[in-house]
C-alpha cells in the first residue's frame, strides 16, 4: 500500500511541476523548478503541512525535491529547539548533509570517471 | 490581402508579428508530457520507498534510512548521468527525472563532466554548483528564514 | 547621397565581374550523416570528438579540414590564397580563430551567427570585384555539443526540449571564391539590417530569425527589380519549420509570393520525425553544409540555375538572455547562378 501511495504522491508532485513547465512561460527553467520546489517544501514544512504528506506517502513525498525542502526546514527548526537562534544556522544544512555530500562526492567522481557522450 | 506592412509603425508590427507568432509556435503535448512525467517520478519514488524499507530492515532509524536513501539514489543518478542515460531518460520524463533527488544530483554531475576539460578546480569543481548553487542557496535561506520565525515567534 | 558604383538600391550589391566558386568542402557529424543529404557531404566523422579531447578541438579540426579540403579541390595552396574570412559560434570565435593560426592565410574572423557563412560569401566577393583579392577562402563551423553548453544546458543534464526547438548541426563548410575559373558565379549579394520583433524565447530561434529574413529577401527582390519567379529556389539557412511559416506571411505582407520555392537548410538536413530534432537543423555548419554540399551539386547537376541563398542568425547570448533583451535577427541573401 505505502508503494502505491509513493507513487501516486510522488508522480502527482511531478506532474505539479510539468504543468508549470509547460504552461508557463519558457523563462521557468527547470533550475527554476528545482529551486521552487525546495523552497516551497520547506515553507510547506514550517506550515506543518509537508509533514502529513511524508507520513501519508512516504519516499512519495521525500525523493521530490519538495522533500529536500523539507528537510531543511524541520533540521532548521529542531536545531532552533536545542540551541536556540543558533541552531536556524546549524540545523538544516546537518539535517541534509547526506544528500549533500553524496552530490558533491559522487559528481566528482562521475565527471572524473565519465566523459560526456554529446 | 496585403496590407503595407513596412508602413506600420514599428509597435504595431511587433504586435501583429507576436500574435503571429502564438498561431504558429506547437503547443507543447501537455498530456503526454503529464503522463510521462506521473509515471516516471512515480516510478522513482517507489525507487526510492524500496530502498528505504531495505535500510529500515537492516536496523537504521526512520532518519538514517531516510539519509541512506538519498545518498543511494544520488550515486544512481551520478551514475546514469555517467553512461549517458539520465538526459534520455529526462528527454522523455520531463519534471518526471527533474523534480526527483535524482535530477538534482543529475543537475550536478551534467555540469562537472561537461567541464571536466577546464580543469578538476575552476571546470569540475566550480560547474558541480551551476544548479545546485541556486537549489542550496533558496533552500538553506528559506530554512533559516523560518526557523528564526519559528524561534522568535513561537519560542520552543 | 553619393552613388557607389557597385550598389543598387538600398542594400544590394552588383558584381560586375562575378566571383567564381571554384571548390567547396564540407565535413559533418554522424547525426548529418545519417539524415537525407548524408551523401552530398565529402565526409561523414562518426565520432563527435572526433578523436580530440574535447569538443571544442573536434569543431576547430572539422573547420581545418574542411578549409585544407577546399583548398585542395582547387589545387591551390593556403599562400596563393589573399584573404581567410571565417567564424563559428564559440566565444571570440575560437574555432576560426585556431583554423587561422594553422593556415597563415591573413585572416578576417567573422561573427554573424548562424548567417555567417553568408556574411563570409558577400564579402568575399565584394573583396574581390572591388579588386583587392584574387581568391578567398570562407567556411563557418559549428558543434551540436559546443552549442549546446554555449547557449543552453550541458549535454548531459536532464531536460525536455520545446518543439520550436532546433538542433545545433555538428559540422564545417568552406568555400573558396575567385576572381576567374569554371563554377557556379555569384552575382549579387544584399546585405541584412538587423530586426527584432520583440521575439525573446532562446528556444524559439526561428521566430527571430523569420523577421530579418523575410525583410532581406523583399529588400533584395526590391533593390535588383527582380520577381520571385527569377529564381529556382530561395534558401533560408536555418529558420526551421515555423520560422520558415512565419517568414513565408511575411514576405508575403510586403507584397511578394515565394512559397512555392522557398525551403530551408535547417529542414533539408534531417529526418525530423525520427531524428527527433523538432523545428529543424540550425548552427553556422547548418547553411554552410548545405550549401557547399546539395546546393552546390543541384546546380552542378543542372537542377537549380539561379539560387537566392539567405544565411540567417540570431543575435544573442546568454547573457543577453538573461538580462531579459529580446532576441534580434540578420540575414544576408547573396544570389548564385550556375554557369
Amino acid at each position: 500500500m505505502i508503494f502505491l501511495k509513493a507513487f501516486l504522491v510522488g508522480g502527482l508532485l511531478c506532474v505539479v511541476a510539468q504543468l508549470l513547465m509547460d504552461l508557463t512561460s519558457y523563462k521557468i527553467t527547470p533550475a527554476h523548478i528545482l529551486v521552487g520546489f525546495v523552497a516551497g517544501g520547506a515553507l510547506l514544512s514550517a506550515l506543518g503541512l509537508y509533514q502529513p504528506l511524508v507520513n501519508f506517502a512516504g519516499a512519495g513525498a521525500t525523493v521530490p525535491l519538495t522533500g529536500f525542502g523539507h528537510l531543511l526546514a524541520q533540521g532548521a527548526m529542531e536545531g532552533v529547539r536545542q540551541k536556540g537562534a543558533l541552531g536556524a544556522f546549524t540545523g538544516g544544512v546537518a539535517a541534509t548533509a547526506a544528500g549533500i555530500t553524496a552530490a558533491v562526492v559522487f559528481g566528482y567522481l562521475a565527471a572524473l570517471l565519465f566523459r560526456p557522450r554529446g | 490581402m496585403t496590407t503595407h506592412w513596412d508602413s506600420l509603425p514599428g509597435e504595431m508590427q511587433k504586435r501583429l508579428y507576436q500574435e503571429l507568432v502564438n498561431q504558429v509556435k506547437p503547443r507543447p503535448p501537455v498530456l503526454r508530457n503529464a503522463g510521462a512525467a506521473f509515471a516516471v517520478g512515480g516510478l522513482i519514488s517507489v525507487l526510492g520507498q524500496l530502498i528505504q524499507n531495505f535500510f529500515l530492515a537492516r536496523g537504521l532509524t526512520l532518519l538514517d534510512a531516510g539519509a541512506a536513501t538519498a545518498a543511494t539514489l544520488v550515486f544512481l543518478a551520478a551514475l546514469s548521468t555517467g553512461l549517458g542515460l539520465y538526459d534520455e531518460l529526462a528527454r522523455f520524463a520531463g519534471a518526471g527525472a527533474i523534480v526527483p533527488i535524482t535530477g538534482f544530483a543529475n543537475s550536478m554531475v551534467a555540469p562537472a563532466m561537461e567541464y571536466r576539460t577546464e580543469g578538476l578546480v575552476l571546470g569540475v569543481g566550480a560547474r558541480l554548483f551551476t544548479v545546485a548553487g541556486p537549489v542550496l542557496v533558496f533552500g538553506i535561506f528559506t530554512a533559516w528564514a523560518v526557523a528564526l520565525l519559528y524561534h522568535f515567534l513561537l519560542r520552543p | 547621397m553619393g552613388i557607389a558604383a557597385k550598389k543598387i538600391g538600398q542594400q544590394t550589391y552588383f558584381f560586375h565581374q562575378p566571383p567564381v566558386i571554384l571548390s567547396t568542402a564540407t565535413i559533418v557529424g554522424p547525426k548529418e550523416g545519417q539524415g537525407p543529404l548524408g551523401h552530398t557531404f565529402d565526409k561523414v566523422v562518426e565520432d563527435p570528438y572526433y578523436g580530440e579531447k574535447s569538443w571544442e578541438k573536434a569543431e576547430q579540426r572539422m573547420l581545418e579540414e574542411a578549409m585544407q579540403k577546399a583548398l585542395q579541390k582547387a589545387n591551390l595552396a593556403p599562400q596563393n590564397v589573399d584573404f581567410l574570412l571565417a567564424g563559428d559560434l564559440l566565444n571570440q570565435i575560437i574555432a576560426a580563430d585556431f583554423t587561422a593560426r594553422v593556415l597563415g592565410i591573413p585572416f578576417l574572423g567573422l561573427y554573424g551567427a548562424c548567417a555567417t557563412m553568408y556574411e563570409g560569401m558577400a564579402l568575399a566577393a565584394m573583396l574581390i570585384d572591388g579588386g583587392f583579392a584574387e581568391y578567398v577562402l570562407l567556411g563557418a563551423s559549428s558543434h551540436f555539443s559546443t552549442a549546446e553548453r554555449q547557449y543552453r544546458y550541458p549535454t548531459e543534464q536532464g531536460v525536455q526540449r520545446p518543439m520550436s526547438a532546433q538542433w545545433t548541426v555538428t559540422g564545417a563548410g568552406a568555400m573558396l571564391l575567385a576572381r576567374q575559373g569554371a563554377g557556379p558565379v555569384v552575382t549579387h549579394a544584399t546585405v541584412g539590417r538587423v530586426v527584432d520583433l520583440g521575439s525573446a524565447d532562446p528556444n524559439d530561434m526561428g521566430a527571430a530569425m523569420a523577421p530579418a529574413a523575410a525583410d532581406t529577401i523583399a529588400r533584395h527582390l526590391e533593390d535588383t527589380g527582380r520577381v520571385p519567379g527569377d529564381y529556382d529556389l530561395f534558401l533560408s539557412g536555418d529558420l526551421g519549420a515555423y520560422g520558415l511559416a512565419l517568414a513565408n506571411k511575411i514576405v508575403e505582407q510586403k507584397g511578394y509570393q515565394i512559397a512555392g520555392h522557398f525551403n530551408d537548410c535547417g529542414l533539408l538536413i534531417y529526418h525530423h520525425q525520427r531524428q527527433d530534432t523538432h523545428a529543424g537543423g540550425s548552427g553556422c555548419a547548418c547553411s554552410a553544409v548545405v550549401t557547399c554540399g546539395y546546393l552546390m551539386q543541384e546546380m552542378a547537376a543542372g537542377r537549380l540555375r539561379r539560387v537566392l541563398g539567405i544565411g540567417t542568425g540570431a543575435l544573442f547570448s546568454k547573457c543577453s538572455s538573461l538580462q531579459g533583451e529580446t532576441i534580434p535577427g540578420i540575414a544576408h541573401a547573396v544570389a548564385i547562378e550556375a554557369r
